[in-house]
């Protein structure tokens, strides 16, 4: 080996098949648990399971545990501005009706608005 | 400057390769994170009109077929290690069997597409279909069509990401099948492989945000 492979960091086969094996249970996982009513809690469970499956292919497919931890920072300066745009989205969204109530109305006058059949 | 011995792909520029390797992941990550940026904008679409509109999401998302999004994720979560797996044949010099992996990778990203060839020609024959395209009678709540055009806009740049990840790839192949990489140079490979990891990361919360909605 050259020096080039004493600052690149190999990680064994059976690590990826491992983290790969446990992306594919987390999958089941997330199926199986859909079908379980647990009301507003299907979501959090959802995003939880959805959110260590993108830190296990991050932090090894993408080699951010063992790489310099510039990509790391810039990685999760992604992740703050994007919460930064959700959340202070869903302040307005969320709440716009406590100012003003809403009703509804189009903002062309041909548009069709589907109303629930029941 | 110019005199001196290095590696053909190492530019001039750089003072030595690890410097190159360690500028080119940078700029990568860079770039990555403005495709967190523009995948967010749909998030908050999809944020703002299923808390507008729960029951018709709920009710919207029955019509989405979850054995063939699952097998959807497989695939994906497949490529991924092989791409994973091909990037550690080239860092251990192993050239044939990275271009081995990387075929497969292509391969499994040419299912996926099929795959959602099959969903998305279903949901044109029935009219569910984004905003005034909508033709479809029998989903209770209102304005179910606001569900199709989140799940078309998320799903079709999703789609459009993993074209051109295989367009990518396939270059990629060309390159390695020539030998133009070694343990010594193989960014490019590299590089292809943290954004065909983000194609994969993004669907793993498409996933169960439009299939398994609870």
């Amino acid at each position: 080996m050259s020096a080039h492979s004493e600052k690149t960091h190999i990680i064994p086969v059976k690590t990826y098949l491992a983290i790969g094996g446990l992306l594919m249970a987390l999958t089941i996982v997330t199926v199986l648990v859909s079908f379980i009513n647990l009301g507003g809690f299907n979501i959090v469970v959802a995003l939880a399971i959805a959110s260590v499956k993108a830190l296990l292919v991050a932090f090894f497919f993408m080699h951010l545990y063992y790489d310099n931890k510039t990509y790391l920072i810039i990685f999760t300066i992604g992740l703050i501005f994007l919460t930064i745009f959700l959340s202070l989205t869903m302040f307005d969204t969320l709440r716009r009706d406590v100012v003003d109530p809403i009703e509804a109305q189009t903002i062309r006058k041909d548009a069709i608005i589907y109303q629930q059949e029941k | 400057m110019s005199n001196h011995t290095h590696a053909t792909h190492l530019a001039h520029h750089f003072a030595d390769e690890e410097q190159q390797r360690e500028s080119a992941k940078m700029g990568m990550w860079v770039f990555l994170l403005t495709e967190i940026l523009l995948f967010g904008g749909l998030f908050v679409f999809y944020a703002i009109y299923r808390s507008w509109h729960p029951d018709m999401f709920y009710n919207a998302h029955l019509q989405l077929d979850v054995v063939m999004g699952t097998i959807n994720t497989v695939v994906l979560i497949t490529s991924s290690i092989t791409i994973a797996l091909a990037i550690r044949s080239m860092q251990v010099d192993e050239q044939k069997k990275a271009v081995i992996f990387l075929i497969i990778t292509v391969l499994l990203a040419a299912t996926f597409m099929v795959i959602k060839y099959f969903e998305y020609s279903h949901k044109f024959e029935l009219g569910q279909l984004p905003g005034k395209f909508y033709t479809f009678k029998g989903i209770q709540g209102s304005n179910p069509h606001i569900f199709f055009s989140v799940y078309f806009a998320m799903t079709g740049l999703h789609g459009l990401h993993v074209l051109i990840g295989m367009g990518v790839i396939l270059w990629v192949i060309r390159r390695a099948a020539r030998g133009e990489f070694s343990s010594e140079y193989y960014t490019p490979v590299e590089m292809t492989g943290l954004y065909w990891h983000l194609v994969d990361l993004i669907w793993i919360f498409l996933f169960p945000l439009l299939y398994l909605i609870g």
